[in-house]
């Protein structure tokens, strides 16, 4: 199968100027290789890293070193030297991120939130709306809710909308921090049909995934990130020192 | 993969592309060396604190302030990048009342308080010869829906509007011409949170719709999360530190980014 | 004393037509470049003159500078040539240069008016002398003259339009019935002074050299002869002037701008010609042939 993405080299430090200059190591030297349709688990302890590495694969986080290569329109482009509004556009249509918590908009009803990417991507505007209809239906989101904003939703109730927002572009690499993390079972095995449809589709999936039964489900291999111990005192409860090891 | 296999897709001409600008009023510093390119649609965000040079750099850029030295190239519509430096006043005048939109801090420096919302509006299509009655208040009353602006209000003062719609009116009476590039300079300022917010969703709308490309200086980092696509830093006049909005924001590198991203509060 | 108003001068001091050979010559100089660029605002040295500003110093100091000891001069003043600002700048012109004065339009060289245009049609070299309160058409949108003057300069006159636009948008039409500003030779922003908007087809195409001067202000402007002067107006709400349902209750005209006269305490009224020349014109031909009824009744 194809590799969709492949990082190499990849080293983040972070240096904390406003804490008497810390210098924060997290991982150095990762290499990462995830094919079409395979689905990466990170894996580690709590605080290793794992989020770094996800947001630094989505250029969300600057790495200090390595590349990040990506296929976009048929052409590799390493998304680290990529100028900032090409970085939009592999986001606008190959890279999909699923973040921990929705970043609420004021005012946009949840029908819109979701559609939006895929409006951004091209979608003609009817076709994307069926399609948000049809994803916040499969994740339970009750009609009456979709036109309000989601600002004032319950916490599951905006991981839900976030996950959809997530997949209604078919993006051939999908990036998904703790999609399950406030979810029901039933939603849980919603999420885990998604990903699974989407690794039929060739998506290549880089995931944390806490809850053993949908890593269970869904992942191909394990990918170790950080194995020592490090104090996280700094705030930034993610940082790790050392490397990540690819795991099979 | 290799990297050899790497190849750029071919970049979009950049719309505004400025470099090595500067300018200092006397000993004082405004703005240093300053060099960045705006793509079609693009926006950018530009903060940093009181003083740091960014109202300094967005008057430079709009035409109101003489810069010391550099350059300013402007894709103009009909003839291709152009120093607007080296054109004419008159030219300068006509990029700003066609093709660019200046949205003012203080809606008094921006808008004829004494003269209709209408009046406002058609203000731009009126001095570019449109001459018909009818069709000049049709195309106001269309934007004042855009921007929430109840259409019994067409006839009144913005002397009489709250301080969000006189900034809601503003933006229509520049957007009205279809501008391809937006000066907006700390466009929520003085006004309530609640205020703000709609304001920001709109512009955020109106730039996706119209693919609208905008410079927005504002020292409130929650105003460029929303719609800038990039962000540079400022601070004593030269830009310390610039990327994706998200990544300055989320991975800020320079000690003063750090300052300033931690500096607010969360809600 | 009996002496000739020319010895009056002289004895008193006075040059020709009150102000001094230099000053003729800047204000000459003015009215070239104004004829040059028409609707153009010439600043020019203005003098203090024995009159208060208001009263049409600009004026009177443009006829200053342009009459002639053979010129034939009609002042007028809101279309009268017996009104308190008509008299007294004829008796000026009379003391300080004594040329011939009229009444009649058709035979003066020089027409000094103030707020109206003579009905009867001018002529080739004839001169009409406008006095302006107000020159700059824009200051009402701009008050800032730095701003006005790149605004004519760059012939940027939506502003303008913009008052036209609050117009019809409050009132349903232009409501402005008087100094409707207008386009001159197709270039130039130009206030044509507070003359009823029914004249201002009249400076259009107009044979005869107009020339506007504002004392206050310091400014000379002028029209040269067959020159469009175009009034701003909407595709949808067309340029139109006044009209009357009657005519006038003295000659009958019915072309001619009409005054509306209190006659009692008790409300009666009546609409005459503005123009006193034109009307009594009229009337002295409508009695000299007595079959032609298109003389009205003396009230």
């Amino acid at each position: 199968m194809t590799i969709r993405l492949h990082a190499k080299g990849l080293t983040k430090t972070f240096t904390l100027h406003t804490q008497g200059g810390i210098v924060l190591p997290v991982f150095d030297d990762v290499e990462l290789t995830v094919k079409a349709g395979e689905c990466v688990c990170l894996h580690g302890p709590s605080g290793a890293g794992k989020s770094t590495l996800l947001r630094s694969l989505y250029a969300n986080y600057k790495p200090d070193a390595g590349q990040i290569l990506v296929k976009h329109l048929g052409q590799t482009v390493d998304l680290l030297a990529a100028e900032p509004w090409e970085v939009v556009e592999i986001r606008r249509s190959t890279i999909g991120y699923v973040s921990q918590f929705l970043r609420v908009i004021p005012r946009v009803g949840a029908l819109d939130v979701v559609a939006e990417p895929a409006i951004a991507n091209g979608m003609p505007v009817d076709e994307a709306k069926a399609r948000a209809r049809t994803l916040l239906t499969r994740l339970r989101i009750p009609e009456r809710l979709w036109s309000l904003a989601p600002a004032t939703f319950s916490g599951g109730e905006q991981q839900r909308v976030n996950i959809a927002r997530g997949f209604i572009v078919d993006y051939p690499i999908l990036l998904l921090d703790e999609p399950t993390a406030s979810l029901d079972a039933a939603n849980r095995a919603t999420v885990v049909d998604l990903i699974d449809e989407a690794k039929i589709r060739g998506t290549a999936v880089v995931g944390i995934f806490h809850d053993k039964e949908v890593r269970n489900a869904v992942a191909d291999r394990l990918f170790e990130v950080g194995k020592a111990a490090v104090p996280s005192s700094s705030g930034k409860s993610d940082l790790q020192m050392s490397a990540g090891a690819m795991v099979e | 993969m290799t990297a050899s296999a790497l190849r750029k897709p071919a970049p979009k001409p950049p719309l505004l592309e400025v470099s090595g600008l500067s300018k200092s009023y006397g000993t004082q510093v405004g703005c240093r060396d300053i060099s960045f390119a705006v793509r079609p649609g693009e926006v950018l965000g530009i903060v940093g604190e009181s003083g740091s040079g960014k109202s300094t750099l967005l008057a430079c850029l709009s035409g109101r302030l003489q810069p010391d030295s550099g350059s300013i190239s402007y894709d103009m519509k009909d003839r291709g990048p152009v120093d607007i430096l080296t054109l004419s006043e008159h030219e300068r005048r006509r990029l700003a009342r066609t093709d660019w939109g200046i949205v003012h801090q203080n809606p008094r420096d921006g808008l004829r308080l004494d003269v209709s919302a209408g009046g406002n509006i058609g203000e731009r299509p009126m001095a570019l010869g449109a001459r018909h009655y009818g069709d000049i208040r049709s195309d106001a009353q269309d934007w004042l829906k855009k921007v929430e602006i109840d259409l019994s209000r067409t006839d009144d003062k913005p002397r009489t509007f709250s301080g969000g719609m006189q900034q809601r009116l503003q933006i229509a009476r520049n957007l009205v011409t279809r501008p391809r590039l937006v000066f907006m300079d700390e466009p929520t300022g003085g006004l309530d949170v609640s205020v703000q917010a709609r304001l920001l969703d709109l512009l955020r709308g109106l730039v996706r719709e119209l693919g609208v490309a905008a410079i927005i200086v504002t020292h409130d980092l929650a105003v460029v999360r929303l719609l800038a696509d990039r962000l540079m830093v400022m601070q004593r006049g030269r830009v310390i530190e610039e990327g994706l909005t998200d990544q300055v924001l989320d991975d800020p590198h320079h000690p003063y980014t750090q300052l300033l991203v931690s500096s607010v509060l969360q809600v | 004393m009996t002496t000739t108003a020319a010895q009056v001068h002289k004895e008193d001091g006075y040059n020709f037509a009150y102000l001094d050979e230099q000053t003729k010559r800047m204000i000459r100089r003015s009215l070239l470049k104004a004829l040059s660029i028409p609707g153009y605002q010439v600043p020019f040295g203005g003098r203090e003159m024995p009159l208060a500003y208001g009263w049409g110093t600009g004026g009177i100091q443009v006829t200053a500078s342009v009459i002639g000891p053979d010129d034939v001069l009609k002042v007028i003043d809101q279309g009268a040539d017996d009104t308190t600002n008509a008299v007294s700048i004829r008796r000026f012109f009379q003391t300080v240069c004594d040329v011939s004065v009229t009444e009649s339009t058709a035979e003066a060289t020089v027409v000094q008016t103030r707020h109206r245009v003579p009905e009867t049609p001018l002529k080739e070299g004839q001169v009409l002398v406008y006095q302006v309160p107000r020159p700059e058409p824009l200051s009402r949108m701009e008050p800032r003259e730095t701003e006005t003057r790149k605004m004519h300069a760059y012939a940027e006159y939506g502003a303008m339009q913009v008052t036209l636009y609050e117009d019809v948008a409050h009132f349903g039409r232009i409501a402005k019935t008087y100094d409707y500003p207008a386009i001159v030779n197709g270039r130039h922003l130009m206030s044509p002074s507070p003359i009823p908007k029914f004249d201002n087809p009249k400076m259009e195409n107009n044979p005869a050299i107009q020339l506007f001067g504002a004392g206050r202000e310091k400014r000379i402007y002028a029209v040269p002869p067959y020159t469009s002067v175009r009034s701003l107006d909407f595709d949808d709400h067309p340029f139109e002037v006044q009209t009357w349902k009657g005519s006038c209750a003295l000659c009958g005209s019915t072309t001619s701008y009409l005054d509306e006269m209190i006659t009692d305490d008790r409300g009666s009224r009546m609409f005459v010609c503005s123009d006193t020349d034109f009307c009594n014109t009229r009337q002295a031909e409508a009695a000299s042939a007595p079959d032609d009824k298109a003389a009205g009744e003396d009230a």
